[in-house]
């Protein structure tokens, strides 16, 4: 366990190294607003939003539907692009980048896990695991892949497909893939939204262990307080504004604190 | 990436599979053509250098004019003697052979007087003291001695079930007569000569058969050890008349699969033709399923984004897809093309083109092409819906129900579709109308005009189906109910799926309209210009109907009880001007009584004028030889014989199906000038007009006759377009390929359909949707796509075929619908769509509601 993690945190310092930035602000948004539609019909889905994402930190963001917390990742991700502001991460200004940039940027810098796993049905685990690393050309390291897989607890399940696994193993592979290319920033879209509270609890320990014992930034849209307990950091979203910014907080004070942003 | 799509390929096993079957069929039809026609080449080449295998030397008569019945000028039994003499010889021997054209007919009759086999029945005379020169080899028996043996094929005698010893009819330029079979022979080693069959005589028998006593059709000569081919050709030369030459064996052997080849190529470029109507027709089905499964598989191509796929990658991706789908149909069409060419040749021989066959060719040449051709035509298929899945943004992963974003392009897609549409027909018109372009440039007009008008049609249609499904939907709104209802609007519910769809089932059916509505005008137009031309009770012909037949067929048609007045046509070709020319013999006191000429210079009395010398001319062949009433010119016969006419007349006969010949000389002079003449027609008049009883009294006096056939007038002007109906028949046949290739297609588009909408149709199922009324519904979608490829097609076809018979209308072609005809492809759209169906609706009546309900 140790020599991974001194691992991790040398690939961290390289990064950083390389990046110049300081640990923290690995992502950061300034005053990003997204519209939707045109005219009478437009949607202000967000309406002028800045944070810094703190490096080897697990950062929620909450809120109710409609809130803007999905529409936050995708922007910070760069699946959309604001309609205002400027986001970075590991010093890049994606917001300015071309398609063949951001897809190098996504290949070096960005994990994904989603709500419905979106794993290839036809690859078997394992070469959904290092699927990242093949799209990039990269020689997957055995001896890493052996250690990820082993770490989200699917030794024996590499050579099944994704329709032979259940919901959770499916969410297990996809967190081994996020992390595989060691990204500098891992994004959870609602990463236990399609699982039982049994599983998807057993699924946010896995994601706890990845930013604890790796140092693994993540950021991780939830609207479940349980899920938002664990994160080291949580922000809450009301309409388009982040309204609320907590440390570590318990589920009851997340719920509580919920249930005073919906109220305002 | 590699493996991302192969497993992906291999993971859509039937997906692949019913994609790659549009492109197997095209394939295989090129496959098929070159082993067809390579086998039919090696048959035909095998023909040629056996026959001069142990000859160095072949003396012919020359041969003067091509196509000629008469065959070519002979040589005298002289000149064997003097060749045999020369110190260069080992051996030389004289026959009567002819496989270059049908001079010396020699048809078998069996006992019911029906003819056996088919054409051409080559008659030859065998000297079997010098076997050495002849490529037939004796299966059985012995070779024909006098003039009452012959010796059989053996594709005849096993055909038939003749053997060593049996008694047949032979019928050659007179009257059938007994022959006693006295052994089987075989082409050297070719299977099959195709539909000929030979007869073999001594040469005294076949000398007087064919009318050519003392004269050979060819001396072949054996050169002495030490003596070259060339130098034996060198001695041979001195010797010989002017209407005779001689050549190394191997470059007669070269000369006469000369003719051949051409008329092989012309097979294989009007197979190719059909093959690559059924690849473009591919291309249409490929394009249409690779967009639908990459438009099902957008959040696949989403998260592939997300995970760092470039575009690049993705458009190798699905390129790469294609790819391995053309190469693993292109192997398959490749080795179906091996049955298919055999197919092919039955269906030459169903409909009366008999070719001769040799072991099967599987050529390189074959192999690269066919696997080219198909991997190319999939992959260029491809690149469109490649390029579409490229714009699939990686937003897409994470959105549920979203849909791809259209192209910077598709809002110019209807004006590209008419600015397509408008330069096609431009090009069409330009190709039919405009004066003095070559053939190459017609065809390629005419190529890319019809290819332009299919495609930019194609990319309006997505702008049809709306209006299209409504209309040919409505019966399935009253049939089925509501689902029917259901039927058409899943039908319109993705237009340019189905307009793709559609467009595939619309090319195949627009160019049968094209076939239908145009033979339907030539036949119409030939039939009434012969009309035009004749008016006689009976007219007798060769069997096969353009074959001139023996004149002795004729006579005794004329002298048979009842027969009013007869008049006969001989026929045969002859040089003028440097060009072939159509000859005709006629009879001048009897001719005008059947046959109508419409004068243009001179009159009637020009017939009475006709004497000696006196010929009559077709208008288009005084004006392209620049003559005039009293003109003289000389033309050459097949003899070598010159003759000077002087022009009596000239008559402007209907540009179509002229029965005489453009020069028309009086019998007299023709059986004067031209060897062993022969009839075109006789035409009879009986006293009290045509009756059964008159018809079957005429028959009976050709009984001796089978070459000869008897004709009512009305069932004459038929049988001139009988061919014609046959080629037809060919044409549908070839172009039912491509039908059955967006077949495929409208299975692919439903199979694929079905899977999208599982959940939907396990609702409908949920809420009391009957098995029946889901296959119900399918089917009526299925149907309702097929018409709308009917009504894109059918009216394409026929614009076609309107535009080609205006081009044609001065050659006195008018435009003729075949409704019925064109009900049927209606009807057989309509059988596509249900065929199409089965499989699809099979599916989706048998989905597990439960299953079908929680399918993500």
């Amino acid at each position: 366990m140790n020599g991974k993690e001194s691992a991790m945190e040398t690939v961290l310092i390289q990064k950083e190294g390389r990046d110049g930035a300081s640990s923290t602000g690995v992502v950061s948004a300034k005053d990003v607003t997204r519209r939707y539609g045109e005219g009478d019909t437009s949607v202000d889905a967000l309406r002028g939003v800045s944070l810094e994402v703190v490096s080897g930190k697990l950062t929620a963001v909450m809120g109710p539907s409609g809130s803007g917390k999905s529409t936050l990742m995708h922007i910070l991700a760069g699946l959309d692009r604001p309609t205002e502001g400027e986001v970075t991460i590991a010093g890049e200004t994606i917001t300015e980048l071309g398609d063949t940039e951001l897809t190098k940027l996504r290949r070096e810098h960005i994990g994904f896990i989603f709500q419905f796993f979106n794993l290839l049905p036809m690859l078997t685990a394992e070469e959904n695991v290092v699927l990242p690393l093949e799209l990039a050309g990269i020689k997957p390291d055995p001896a890493w892949v052996e250690e990820l897989t082993g770490k989200v607890g699917l030794k024996d399940r590499l050579s099944h497909r994704p329709s032979e696994l259940s919901g959770g193993q499916q969410q297990r592979v996809a967190i081994a893939r996020a992390l595989v290319s060691r990204p500098t920033v891992m994004f959870a879209d609602e990463p236990t939204g399609n699982l039982d509270s049994t599983t998807g609890g057993e699924i946010l320990e896995l994601m706890r262990e990845s930013v604890t014992s790796f140092g693994q930034t993540t950021v991780m849209v939830t609207h479940d307080a349980h899920a938002a307990a664990i994160a080291d950091r949580v922000l809450f979203l009301a309409d388009g504004l982040i309204v609320k910014d907590l440390g570590r907080s318990s589920a009851r004070e997340i719920l509580a604190a919920m249930e005073e942003v919906s109220r305002q | 990436m590699i493996r991302v799509t192969l497993k992906g390929l291999a993971g859509r096993k039937l997906r692949a599979l019913l994609t790659a079957l549009a492109v197997v069929l095209g394939v295989a039809m090129v496959s098929g053509t070159y082993v067809l026609t390579d086998t039919i080449q090696k048959a035909f080449d095998g023909i040629f250098s056996e026959s001069y295998e142990g000859t160095d030397a072949v003396i012919n008569g020359k041969q003067l004019v091509d196509f000629s019945s008469s065959g070519r000028a002979t040589v005298s039994a002289e000149l064997l003697d003097e060749v045999g003499a020369l110190p260069e010889v080992e051996a030389a021997a004289g026959g009567i052979i002819d496989l270059q054209s049908n001079s010396n007919p020699a048809k078998f009759v069996g006992e019911s007087g029906k003819p056996l086999g088919g054409d051409p029945t080559f008659g030859i005379g065998l000297d079997s003291s010098q076997l050495r020169f002849t490529p037939l080899r004796l299966v059985e028996g012995e070779w024909a001695k006098g003039a009452q043996q012959v010796v059989m094929d053996a594709n005849t005698a096993a055909d038939h079930g003749y053997d060593v010893g049996d008694t047949v009819g032979v019928a050659t330029l007179g009257p059938v007569k007994q022959y006693e079979i006295t052994g089987v022979t075989k082409f050297g080693s070719v299977d099959s000569i195709g539909g000929a069959t030979i007869a073999v005589f001594d040469v005294p028998t076949a000398q007087t058969l064919f009318k050519k006593e003392g004269r050979f059709d060819g001396i072949s000569v054996a050169a002495k050890e030490g003596v070259s081919s060339d130098e034996l050709v060198g001695a041979i030369q001195p010797l010989l008349p002017a209407e005779a030459e001689v050549k190394t064996g191997e470059a007669q052997a070269a000369a006469d699969s000369e003719d051949t080849n051409e008329g092989i190529s012309f097979i294989t470029y009007m197979l190719l033709g059909f093959g690559g109507v059924a690849l473009f027709v591919g291309a249409f089905v490929i394009f249409n399923t690779l967009s639908i499964t990459v438009a099902q598989r957008t959040r696949e191509f989403a998260t592939l984004r997300t995970l760092g796929a470039s575009r690049r990658q993705v458009l190798r991706s699905v390129i790469l897809e294609g790819f391995v789908i053309g190469l693993l149909a292109s192997v398959v069409g490749l080795f179906l093309g091996l049955a298919l060419g055999k197919g092919m040749n039955s269906l030459f021989v169903a409909f009366g083109i008999d070719l001769p066959q040799a072991g099967t060719v599987f050529a390189t040449r074959t192999i690269v092409v066919s696997l080219l051709v198909g991997t190319v035509v999939t992959v260029l298929a491809s690149l469109a819906p490649a390029f579409r899945a490229t714009r699939v943004p990686p937003i897409l992963a994470v959105r549920e129900g979203s849909t791809l974003p259209r192209s910077r392009f598709a809002p110019y897609a209807p004006y590209v579709a008419l600015g397509t549409i408008v330069v096609a027909v431009g090009a069409l018109g330009a190709g039919l109308f405009a004066n003095g372009l070559g053939t190459k440039s017609v065809l390629l007009l005419l190529g890319l005009g019809v290819i332009g008008l299919f495609v930019g049609v194609a990319l309006l249609s997505s702008r049809l189906v709306k209006p299209l499904a409504a209309l040919v939907g409505w019966p399935a709104g009253r049939l089925a109910g509501s689902s029917g209802r259901l039927a058409r609007e899943n039908a319109v519910r993705n237009p340019s799926r189905t307009a793709a769809t559609a467009a595939a089932l619309m090319i195949g059916l627009a160019l049968v309209t094209v076939v239908a509505v145009l033979g339907s005008s030539l036949r119409n137009s030939a039939q009434s210009a012969v009309e035009k031309q004749i008016d006689a009770d009976y007219v007798v012909t060769h069997e096969n109907g353009f074959d001139p037949f023996p004149v002795e067929a004729g006579e005794a048609v004329t002298d048979a009880d009842g027969v009013e007045l007869a008049s006969q046509v001989r026929f045969d070709q002859a040089r003028a001007a440097d060009s072939e020319v159509d000859v005709t013999g006629i009879d001048p006191t009897t001719i005008s009584r059947f046959y109508d000429f419409e004068w243009a210079q001179g009159s009637e009395g020009a017939l009475d004028r006709l004497g000696g010398d006196g010929a009559i001319v077709q208008q288009q062949f005084a004006d392209d030889h620049d003559l005039s009433l009293g003109s003289r010119f000389p033309i050459e016969t097949a003899s070598g014989d010159t003759l000077r006419v002087v022009v009596r007349g000239i008559y402007d006969p209907p540009e179509l199906d002229q029965l005489l010949g453009a020069l028309s000389v009086s019998q007299r002079n023709f059986d004067a000038s031209f060897l062993r003449p022969r009839n075109l027609f006789t035409f009879v008049n009986v006293s009290g007009g045509e009756t059964a009883a008159t018809t079957d009294a005429l028959e009976g006096t050709l009984a001796g006759f089978p070459d000869a056939k008897l004709h009512t007038e009305s069932d004459f002007v038929t049988s001139r377009t009988k061919e014609f109906s046959t080629l037809l028949n060919l044409l549908y046949v070839l172009l039912a390929f491509s039908v059955v290739v967006s077949l495929f297609g409208m299975v692919n588009t439903l199979v694929l359909s079905v899977f999208e909408r599982t959940r939907e149709l396990g609702m409908l199922r949920a809420v009391g949707m009957t098995r029946r009324q889901a296959r119900q519904m399918i089917r009526h979608e299925s149907v309702i796509t097929a018409l709308i490829g009917a009504a894109l097609g059918l009216p394409l076809g026929i614009f076609l075929a309107g535009l080609v018979t205006e081009a044609l209308s001065q050659f006195g072609v008018g435009f003729s619908l075949p409704i019925g005809t064109l009900i049927i492809f209606l009807c057989v759209a309509i059988v596509a769509g249900v065929l199409a169906a089965i499989l699809p609706a099979r599916r989706a009546s048998r989905l597990n509601v439960l299953e079908a309900l929680q399918y993500e």
